[in-house]
């Protein structure tokens, strides 16, 4: 299978979704004759023409609301914001127009659109510039939230998402576009609300998706090198739908769930975790859910303090331990 | 002057079409339908008293020409979008009063099974996509729609209503750029009654004639229209229309027409004068049709007695059965959200 990475496991999957229906199209800041801002749409412009590879002016409100707008009429707009701290200046078109229609015409309409680009706190990038934004629009019924962890997962979940009748919000991370995975060259797909087990374990559930399952997955390794714990690390790969099912499976194995996210503490998708937890399986935990987020600052410019401020490998390596009761 | 972008006043390219002579029957069907926004209307503050109706409503009353004239110089093919607004523009789009009453009183026979309200009239049919109720963000849905045809290379032109309150929103003026940056069909009309809720155009825009803010700003040429003329409106908007037929991208309208109730039902309206209210109303869109179809003896006081109780009588039925139907079942809070649903979702 060949190893690529995964920006342009973003790339094939928006190039085949291109060439299998005319109805899609790209829209967003520098994705045409800049190539991308992170390359992600690389080439698409010489493949598929200015119409629908569309270079918008800065003007996320406008060009978000475009892509509301022509999927009523049944196009398959993918909005690519160059970061997602952007969208909150067209937050309404996302959360008030996309995710609503349907909704208020009574069926009428449906709202094909994908939202996609980078989300969470990039290369010390200052407070406005690093927001996870998976809480906020997890938030929103009418929406749906895909975060995915490797190039595999990045391909088939974004083929998904743009035959996807309802409007996507797709979180990718700028710090894992060049990471290599393997992608098979025949097509596939990926269901949504289906959690992908990325390391089987018996003695502590950890849940974590996109960049901090990959921190996850790292402590998970070192637990097990240090001091033979087994950690199972549950990626949900999309957020909503939340497939709570495989994540309570775990818990009633492990006894004891720690979730891992770069977003607030504060009503944060590992809080709602929790509660689904302690609501579903309280009988089967043996501790607590331990939350591992940002701390609840806004994120600092300076490198240690942000490192400090994010959660790293030994932070989630400590809240296994406490979980489990360890001592050593 | 206002120039097109190429240098070109936009005068000799866009004139009201005084050729286009509507027939007496389209002039009496227009008639009609500005009786029938009226007394539906009407029907709806006195339901809106006797607590029928929830949250915001907002009546066209005084504003009537503007919706039928403009709708009538439209295809079928073509978009149409507005504001919160709305009961005027749906009717004037065909459609049926009952489902609109229905939808006011929140029934599961409303147009939207009532979960839109007064301020969410949807008719995907009759390409009519809403209904927007957050000031100006259905501004930038208008260049979506516009975009899709222009992609699809079909021949829509869409047609964008809003106040002049959404010209001071952001959304407007991203929007006026992309449509103006991408060559959009799109009329975009601005239906300037003079109150942004209850401040006037004065206290809320630094420049007041409107089309300056489009035309050299985005190379959208504007020009002014009198909405309390529906013929007027009817041929202002044919031109418009044709113009964006063309390939020439988008225009803007300025429609001077003004709103007889408050903003909302709850509008006290302390901001203005009732002799202002009154001298607006010596001008009234249905009165002037009423004459002008008298002057040309195709409607007498026998005919408008007639129509005014055959409307009456329509929209009392319509009142009277959406007023029976019966609410959704609370089972239904769960459809409507998502067109492919997932897992246990209650869909």
């Amino acid at each position: 299978m060949p190893e690529i990475q995964m920006r342009e496991a973003l790339n094939q999957a928006m190039c085949e979704e291109m060439q299998r229906d005319p109805d899609v199209f790209l829209i967003g800041e520098e994705v045409a004759e800049y190539d991308g801002a992170y390359k992600v749409s690389q080439g698409m412009l010489a493949k598929f023409g200015p119409m629908r590879v569309v270079d918008a002016p800065i003007s996320e409100s406008g060009f978000a609301g475009l892509g509301v707008g022509a999927a009523m009429v049944g196009m398959r707009p993918i909005i690519e914001f160059m970061t997602f701290s952007f969208s909150l200046v067209a937050f309404d078109q996302v959360v008030n127009n996309a995710p609503k229609i349907r909704h208020m015409s009574g069926g009428q309409l449906k709202v094909p659109i994908v939202f996609r680009g980078i989300s969470g706190p990039g290369q010390q990038l200052g407070a406005t510039h690093s927001w996870t934004v998976d809480a906020l629009y997890t938030h929103v019924p009418g929406l749906k939230v895909v975060c995915p962890t490797t190039a595999y997962d990045a391909k088939g979940l974004l083929k998904t998402a743009i035959r996807d009748d309802d409007p996507v919000i797709f979180l990718e991370n700028e710090s894992m576009y060049g990471l290599r995975g393997e992608v098979p060259e025949k097509e596939y797909l990926l269901p949504f609300g289906k959690a992908d087990i990325k390391r089987e374990g018996s003695d502590c559930t950890v849940v974590a998706w996109g960049h901090c399952c990959l921190i996850a997955l790292a402590a998970a390794e070192k637990l097990h090198k240090e001091h033979g714990i087994e950690v199972e690390v549950i990626d949900p790969r999309t957020l909503r739908p939340l497939d709570m099912p495989a994540i309570m499976a775990s818990v009633r194995k492990t006894g004891y769930c720690v979730t891992v996210e770069e977003g607030y503490p504060q009503c944060g998708v590992g809080a709602e975790i929790a509660a689904q937890l302690q609501e579903n399986s309280f009988d089967y935990l043996d501790n607590s859910v331990i939350r591992v987020a940002a701390l609840d600052v806004p994120m600092p410019y300076s490198k240690p303090l942000l490192q400090h401020v994010l959660p790293g490998v030994d932070r989630v390596a400590d809240a296994i331990k406490k979980a489990i009761y360890f001592q050593g | 002057m206002t120039l097109n972008g190429k240098g070109v006043s936009v005068t000799t390219l866009v004139e009201p079409q005084q050729k286009i002579d509507p027939s007496p029957s389209q002039m009496m069907d227009w008639y009609r339908q500005m009786v029938l926004i009226r007394a539906f209307e009407m029907r709806c503050a006195q339901s809106y008293q006797q607590q029928k109706i929830g949250g915001f409503c907002h009546l066209y009353v005084g504003q009537e020409a503007v919706a039928v004239g403009s709708i009538a110089a439209v295809r079928p093919a073509d978009y149409v979008i507005t504001a919160y607004r709305d009961h005027g523009h749906a009717i004037a789009r065909g459609m049926d009063i009952h489902p609109l009453f229905a939808e006011l009183y929140g029934k599961k026979t409303g147009c939207s099974h009532g979960k839109g309200g007064s301020m969410h009239f949807f008719d995907a049919k009759k390409n009519f996509f809403g209904g927007h109720a957050i000031v100006g963000a259905h501004i930038p849905l208008a260049t979506g729609l516009g975009w899709a045809a222009k992609y699809r290379k079909e021949d829509r032109v869409v047609l964008c209503y809003f106040g002049d309150g959404a010209m001071n929103q952001g959304s407007f003026h991203e929007a006026l750029n992309l449509a103006g940056l991408f060559k959009l069909p799109i009329i975009f009309m601005v239906e300037n009654n003079g109150y942004g809720m209850g401040t006037h155009l004065h206290r809320a825009s630094a420049v007041t004639d409107l089309k300056l803010r489009t035309g050299d700003a985005y190379g959208i040429p504007g020009k002014d229209v009198d909405g309390m003329d529906c013929v007027a409106m009817y041929r202002m908007t044919m031109a418009a229309a044709e113009y964006c037929r063309k390939g020439n991208g988008s225009i803007f309208l300025d429609v001077k027409t003004y709103r007889y109730r408050g903003h909302s039902m709850s509008d006290p309206q302390k901001y203005r004068t009732k002799e202002e209210v009154a001298q607006y109303q010596e001008h009234d869109p249905i009165g002037r049709l009423e004459k002008q179809l008298k002057d040309s003896r195709i409607l007498d006081d026998k005919k408008v007695t007639q129509i005014s109780d055959e409307i009456h009588a329509q929209v009392e039925a319509a009142h009277e059965k959406a007023d029976a139907d019966a609410y959704p079942d609370t089972a239904d809070v769960w459809s409507d959200i998502y067109a492919n649903t997932f897992g246990d979702y209650k869909a």
